[in-house]
């Protein structure tokens, strides 16, 4: 199991924007949370990120507690502990956050070098291996503002996958692909899976979560209201929302 | 008319050298001066947050020249004093460092958020965040507004006389006083335009270095 959350909550001064919840995600799968804007899908994932403190419940990210509910309060791992934690946990943003200033490698090796005191060689070497099998080869000295939104993505991947996390979180991972570079995002996210990772993805996109995922959730206002594997979601007919939902 | 000129340069030179003593002394002292003060603006401690700005409004809300003046005259009444040149270095980096620290600010500020948050799911420290992350895109944004308050702080210099020393502009009054002619002030005035026609062209070339990137 790489990923338990259990009964999450969350508020934003009087909204509550997750309310108890609950799922986890086994080894090598690949989970696609769904929903519409405001479900709470986004501030799920930065809890799990730690970018967001909830205010009760668990999460377990491969058998260590980020935090665990201790009277109804979620107590926090210590930071040395959270470094460690966070480390298993890459995450892709929407709308990427690479560093404008540094170039594509540079990017690629930051943290390794200045995080976790990898040597500049073996983390340069690491970044071009990265960088090849995302095809990005030609673009190592390039900067950001000079690529497409695509490889601006594949970047992020990359730069996210030189920590070598075992669960990687992508938010709304084809919000700004053309919808041709949606089968090359799906190739890339299925190498990772090869490579023993583990994927939870956000998205509106139902042709892509039907084309990547194994195990599907649908939030709808802070709340899980469907889990389960991808063929049980895609031919529930009978829930209504997620009838009307699909039909989007 | 030359060598009316020639016999003016050696005050001249000594009054520059003066002028540039305060203002690369002020730069190099204010600039750092200014990143803490823009911290201490933006710190989530409200006593850190309360006194820079107390300290902003009081500086940028006297002129330079009451604040020489002050430390200068005032201070030793309460038994602190300090030589001319030293008093007029605390006014000018103390009154820089307000300006600077109002500029950084806005910098940072202009820094997207997800910026942020990509460092910290890198497991970058809020200090490596702030050296690697923020402050090299920070110096980027600021760099016209830091230009102009470079031009300004050389005609600034130009306020120590107030408390007698001897820098450009009074070396030329003193000459222009004593010749009865405007000639050393109009060299004055060139210098003048020479110093910032050169500060001007050095801050065009960093705006390029820094234009590597969008």
């Amino acid at each position: 199991m790489i990923l338990e959350v259990d009964g999450l909550n969350k508020s934003f001064g009087r909204k509550q924007v997750l309310k108890d919840i609950s799922f986890t995600l086994e080894t090598g799968e690949i989970l696609a949370i769904i929903g519409p804007s405001g479900a709470g899908k986004t501030t799920m994932l930065r809890c799990i990120n730690s970018l967001e403190k909830c205010d009760n419940g668990t999460i377990k990210i491969d058998g260590s507690y980020l935090c665990k509910d201790y009277n109804n309060k979620s107590i926090y791992a210590s930071s040395e502990e959270m470094k460690f934690i966070r480390k298993k946990v890459g995450l892709v943003f929407q709308n990427y956050n690479l560093f404008p200033h540094m170039s594509v490698i540079e990017n690629i090796v930051e943290a390794p070098i200045n995080v976790f005191g990898v040597s500049k060689n073996e983390a340069k070497d690491k970044a071009l291996q990265l960088l090849n099998t995302m095809g990005l080869e030609d673009k190592i000295n390039s900067y950001p503002f000079e690529l497409s939104g695509g490889q601006k993505q594949r970047v992020a991947i990359a730069r996210a996958c030189a920590l070598e996390p075992k669960l990687m979180c992508l938010d709304e991972p084809t919000s700004a692909l053309d919808p041709e570079l949606r089968e090359e995002i799906a190739g890339i996210i299925e190498k990772l899976v090869d490579n023993g990772m583990s994927i939870l993805i956000i998205t509106h996109d139902m042709v892509f979560a039907k084309r990547i995922a194994n195990k599907i959730i649908f939030m709808e206002d802070g709340r899980i209201v469907h889990e389960g594997k991808k063929a049980e979601f895609f031919n529930n007919y009978e829930d209504d929302r997620i009838r009307k939902f699909i039909a989007l | 008319m030359i060598s009316y000129i020639y016999t003016l340069l050696p005050s001249m030179a000594d009054g520059l050298i003066i002028t540039l003593e305060i203002f690369f002394l002020t730069l190099i002292l204010s600039i750092p001066l200014g990143i803490i003060v823009s911290i201490g603006r933006l710190s989530e401690i409200k006593f850190l947050f309360k006194i820079t700005e107390f300290y902003i409004w009081v500086m940028r809300g006297t002129p330079l020249m009451l604040q020489i003046v002050f430390i200068f005259f005032g201070l030793p009444i309460v038994g602190i004093a300090f030589d001319r040149f030293t008093a007029v270095l605390i006014a000018f980096v103390l009154n820089y460092g307000a300006y600077f620290g109002e500029i950084f600010r806005g910098g940072m500020e202009s820094i997207d958020k997800g910026q942020y948050e990509a460092a910290k799911v890198l497991g970058l420290t809020s200090y490596k965040t702030f050296i690697r992350i923020i402050l090299p895109q920070m110096f980027k944004v600021v760099l016209p507004s830091i230009a102009n308050e470079v031009i300004t702080l050389v005609k600034d210099t130009s306020l120590v006389y107030v408390v007698g020393i001897g820098e450009l502009l009074r070396a030329g009054k003193i000459a222009s006083n004593r010749d009865v002619s405007l000639i050393p002030l109009a060299l004055v005035g060139i210098i003048y335009l020479l110093l910032t026609a050169i500060f001007t062209e050095i801050f065009n070339k960093i705006e390029k270095r820094y234009s590597y990137y969008e």
